[in-house]
């Protein structure tokens, strides 16, 4: 019982490099239970491997990581029992290509977790109910929306029951009438007490869900705090720098479910080519 | 030319004889085959340092060596250690050694043509490597192999002929000995041909069904 009082995930001095290209320079902080944290900061910052060496798709070159205060390490067998705890939804959703929506959400509990086949269909339409995509259990990922992949990914990592889930730019790739549907979907599994660390440059999100703002550059965490902090007091000028350049480029208060402009989105990204 | 008492009561008889040894032996060849290629293959994409490089030299040496050549080692060369292999046991695994090797290569081509973000999709989800490449990335890849696969069946059909040489009376070497013993080599020869043919067509009737079936949406499939 003690344990689950101490933070959920516990992250301590991760350094990562890849040749001469430090791209984590000790990165340490707590995630407890129930928290969203959001993660934001420049592109080629190393939040992306950040939340790959959480999980250790990435090995770190040093450094700890704790889940409910049990180390996270040690041989390719053992890890995958650590990764089954910590859910991911990548950039571009990854979803098995050979398997209808309910299949890729059985996959894990059936092959991971050893569920009978009918129990798994049975999670499965569960969650594909919970992201809103019941009627598209039979479909491939080929012949869905990048919105519906993405929400279907969310469902498979949720079948898996995680006790966090690492969301990497999740909607980074989506056209922006699709971005609105995964928000909403992550901020209802936020509201239901998920435990979250989101990377995004999605600022509406950060603000009215996160209960924490890290801003991170050149693979360390420069500050974090609450987002009235962040956004409105933030302590270092690079801080006030990013955030207002970002808000100027994102726009909106609360994207969702509005839908911005192709406009205003294409000269997002012709901007934030500049930026980075 | 050839009268159809002859035909029915040697020719057909013969030729039926061997066609049937053809049939065995490839039948014998095919599982072990594609199974030493998906072996080899994932070997060579997912295995350590040692297993990778062994998989290599596998494929080194069962390509660059001639079959008949693995055959004549199988068959003549083996009783000089003390190990006789019953000439079909050397046939098939001659087959299923040198077949493994080209189709381990098909089958590598279409698992790094998966993307990585397949691998560690699964791996999140907290499969183990080889679960991962079992569920995950073998089905989509075999599916993709699978033209190659059936390519390489193909000439197994064709050179299954190769068993004559150590003593199988398979189709070639049946059509043979009667063409020789009757001196009409264009007639047999003609009709083994055809039974080839045959043989082959089969195969791809089986690759297309098996295409069809296990198509899914996002492959191009072409036609119709």
């Amino acid at each position: 019982m003690e344990e689950s009082r101490g933070p959920v995930l516990r992250v301590e001095d991760i350094r990562k490099s890849y040749g001469d290209n430090n791209v984590l320079n000790g990165v340490s902080f707590d995630v407890k239970l129930g928290d969203t944290k959001v993660i934001i900061g420049p592109s080629g910052t190393g939040k992306s491997t950040l939340l790959r060496c959480i999980n250790h798709l990435d090995i770190p070159d040093s450094g700890k990581i704790f889940l409910n205060g049990e180390e996270v390490h040690g041989s390719k067998k053992n890890i995958s029992k650590y990764r089954r705890q910590i859910g991911f939804v990548f950039q571009d959703f990854n979803l098995f290509d050979h398997l209808t929506a309910l299949g890729n959400v059985m996959l894990g509990p059936i092959r991971v977790l050893n569920m009978s086949k009918e129990e798994a269909r049975e999670l499965a339409r569960t969650e594909l109910d919970r992201v809103g995509l019941q009627d598209k259990a039979d479909l491939y990922p080929a012949q869905l929306s990048g919105g519906q992949q993405q929400r279907v990914s969310i469902a498979r990592t949720l079948a898996m029951n995680p006790l966090l889930i690492l969301f990497d730019e999740p909607t980074s790739a989506l056209d922006p009438e699709l971005i609105g549907e995964v928000l909403e979907v992550m901020r209802n599994l936020a509201l239901s007490g998920m435990t979250m660390v989101v990377v995004t440059h999605e600022m509406g999100f950060a603000r009215s869900v996160a209960n924490e703002i890290i801003f991170m550059e050149n693979g360390k965490i420069l500050e974090q705090g609450p987002p009235n902090k962040i956004f409105y007091q933030p302590e270092l000028e690079r801080t006030k720098r990013f955030m207002h350049k970002i808000s100027e480029l994102y726009g909106r208060e609360d994207r969702e479910p509005q839908v911005a402009e192709n406009q205003d989105n294409e000269r997002r990204d012709n901007e934030l080519e500049d930026d980075v | 030319m050839v009268e159809f008492d002859f035909f029915r009561e040697i020719i057909f008889p013969k030729l039926m004889e061997g066609t049937l040894m053809t049939i065995v032996l490839i039948v014998l060849s095919v599982i072990p085959q594609v199974l030493i290629g998906i072996l080899i293959a994932v070997g060579r994409v997912y295995g350590n340092k040692v297993i990778s490089r062994l998989s290599l030299v596998y494929v080194v040496f069962f390509r660059g060596t001639p079959l008949l050549v693995l055959l004549f080692i199988l068959y003549y060369g083996l009783p000089t250690l003390g190990i006789y292999l019953h000439p079909i046991l050397a046939a098939v695994a001659g087959f299923a050694m040198c077949g493994g090797a080209y189709q381990s290569e098909y089958i590598r081509g279409a698992i790094q043509s998966i993307k990585a973000g397949q691998m560690r999709a699964a791996l999140s989800l907290g499969l183990t490597r080889t679960r991962a490449v079992l569920f995950v990335i073998l089905p989509q890849a075999l599916r993709r192999a699978l033209p190659g696969i059936s390519n390489e069946i193909t000439y197994l059909v064709k050179y299954s002929s190769l068993a004559f040489m150590i003593t199988v009376i398979e189709l070639t070497g049946a059509g043979k000995i009667i063409a020789g013993r009757y001196f009409i080599y264009t007639y047999i020869f003609t009709l083994i041909a055809a039974v080839y043919l045959v043989l082959v067509s089969v195969v791809t009737r089986v690759q297309k069904s098996l295409e069809v079936r296990y198509r899914y949406p996002g492959i191009e499939s072409g036609g119709r």
